[in-house]
């Protein structure tokens, strides 16, 4: 079972995919799982190298309020954007990082990290970093199942990258397997 | 090498995006536009889609000559559209005045952001309310449409076209950045299922027609251009034959049905959500995101026992005068959030009469409420 209202925070520099990575998950939620899902993203003019963020209400019910006001899981794929976009008034939240790429502040909310860009780069395109983060996330967390990302990864990646981005979402998703074991994140306290 | 002609099915779709889907249902094959944020997803997604579709797009020097060309295009019989913001609809103000008196049908979607001038260009505002209603010269009626989600724009999209081909004007569509950078489930239905109008052709010959001569409900038949029938169009004073006449009596008998067509019409025209106003001790009266945001307060404020409704206003020119009429003999107050420094509120107010009053919960924009500062306002009064 999912939480009622769960919001979800996705930031990172311009270039790295977070919007797309976003509307993935919002279309997986919204089409393929048939939740109501609102996504609302905010980045500077610059096209790559402003901080920008991506925050998701994904819902059973109708999302009336479709903005974020304590997330329940953070990701974050750059420091500064970490810096600007982290909220603490959820100590229930789980915070996603590259830890490569970010150190949080020590809080009680709880951290899982992987190296989302080392292993884009041992796949030759750094650009899947946020591919990977995003398998991640679906393993440690049940915004939605891997077969509605799949569906919804498959739906939105240009053509003849869709092998690439199916290997950069199966190695995040492994990671996260092994690295969250059976502690997945349950944000309504429900086991799965 | 039209590989999707028709999109019908479920999308996670942007407002913007939905906007323009909704043109495309509604047959509009033109579009002439400037790229303007919040608005250039809609030129964008216009300039992939009517190729498809085998229509038109074209991008212009200016806000001046997008409009332009939309009314050309309109009078050459293709339903026609342009979206813009702020700045760019300060400057389509002539000739929406010449959409007016010409009566061409066309869509106009204003996507609102930070104002006056250049102001927030990504950020959300609602300071065009009042332009719409009178930012060109003279006297006239509009019709506008505020959504408050991307399903909803689709919607009103196609409901501007209907209504812009029923009453032969521009019909703007005012939306604002919330709504239209925002993304959810949008669904399309099968072409059949979708009401389309289109405006009325002469039932007469050509040597019998009179292009400006109104039937009974004062919208005159629209011969296109080039059908064989004679079509004369200017900006002046204009005679049912649609040569300019410059008396006080043409002027009088034009003007005169250029507001009534819509005034007498109000019903037809005019689409409000009501919730709970019966028995409420204040309403929340509001449109577009902030109406969506203010069904949060309003929820809060019902569960502290607070007897609140709430009146969105999907249609907001013409105004629904004798509902917030009605309504004011019964209530407390009327509170009214809105992205700007008080435009609807001032139509409330009027409206209202001094009967009950008035309260704006205004925001400068670049932002939207927060439901709290709504909720706090609906409290106070309500004391």
């Amino acid at each position: 079972m999912m939480a009622k209202r769960e919001e979800i925070r996705l930031c990172g520099y311009g270039g790295q995919g977070i919007i797309l990575a976003g509307h993935i998950i919002g279309q997986a939620a919204s089409i393929f799982e048939h939740k109501y899902a609102t996504y609302i993203r905010d980045y500077g003019p610059e096209a790559r190298g402003g901080t920008c963020r991506a925050d998701l209400v994904i819902s059973d019910e109708e999302v009336v309020y479709p903005y974020i006001s304590a997330p329940s899981v953070l990701v974050a794929m750059s420091q500064q954007a970490y810096d600007k976009y982290h909220i603490e008034n959820n100590e229930d939240a789980l915070v996603i990082i590259d830890d490569g790429l970010v150190k949080p502040v020590p809080n009680k909310q709880r951290v899982l990290a992987i190296p989302a860009r080392r292993i884009a780069e041992e796949l030759g395109r750094v650009m899947v970093a946020n591919i990977v983060m995003l398998g991640f996330l679906t393993a440690v967390t049940d915004i939605a199942t891997a077969d509605s990302m799949k569906k919804s990864l498959m739906a939105t990646v240009p053509k003849g990258t869709e092998e690439l981005n199916m290997e950069a979402f199966e190695r995040g998703y492994a990671y996260g397997l092994k690295k969250a074991g059976r502690d997945r994140h349950f944000p309504n306290g429900e086991s799965g | 090498m039209t590989e999707r002609k028709y999109l019908a099915g479920e999308f996670f779709m942007s407002g913007d995006d939905a906007c323009a889907e909704g043109a495309i249902s509604a047959g509009c094959r033109f579009f002439a536009g400037y790229p303007i944020t919040p608005a250039s997803e809609i030129a964008e997604r216009m300039s992939e889609r009517l190729p498809e579709v085998a229509g038109t797009y074209i991008q212009m020097e200016d806000e001046l000559a997008s409009l332009a060309a939309v009314l050309g295009a309109s009078w050459g019989g293709v339903k026609a559209m342009t979206a813009t913001s702020g700045p760019g609809f300060s400057l389509m103000m002539e000739n929406l005045g010449l959409g007016i008196m010409t009566e061409t049908p066309c869509v106009i979607v204003d996507v609102q952001r930070g104002s006056p001038s250049t102001g927030l260009p990504t950020l959300t505002g609602q300071g065009d309310m009042m332009q719409a209603r009178w930012g060109s010269h003279g006297s006239y009626s509009i019709i506008a449409l505020s959504p408050d989600s991307p399903q909803e724009l689709y919607d009103l999209t196609i409901r501007a076209f209907n209504l812009s081909e029923k009453y032969r004007l521009p019909v703007l569509v005012m939306t604002e950045a919330a709504t239209g950078h925002m993304y959810e489930k949008v669904v399309i239905p099968p072409m059949n299922e979708i009401e389309v109008v289109h405006r009325r052709k002469p039932a007469v010959s050509a040597g019998e027609y009179l292009p400006f001569k109104p039937d009974a409900d004062l919208v005159p038949p629209m011969a296109n251009a080039g059908e064989g029938y004679r079509v004369h169009i200017t900006g002046l004073t204009h005679d049912e034959r649609g040569y300019p006449a410059m008396t006080a009596e043409a002027q009088d008998r034009l003007v005169r049905r250029l507001v009534d067509k819509i005034e007498r019409n109000r019903d037809d025209i005019i689409d409000l959500e009501e919730d709970r106003i019966d028995g409420a001790e204040v309403v929340v009266c509001s449109y577009g995101i902030s109406a969506r945001v203010s069904r949060i307060a309003v929820e809060q404020a019902r569960s502290e026992g607070i007897r609140v409704g709430m009146l969105r206003l999907i249609t907001v020119w013409p105004f629904p005068e004798d509902r917030i009429r009605d309504i004011s003999e019964q209530v407390r107050a009327f509170v009214v959030p809105e992205i700007n420094y008080g435009q609807i509120s001032l139509e409330v107010e009027r409206c209202a009469c001094g009967r009950t009053k008035t309260v704006l919960v205004p925001h400068m924009g670049g932002g939207v409420h927060s439901p709290g500062t709504i909720l706090e306002v609906i409290k106070q009064v309500a004391r």
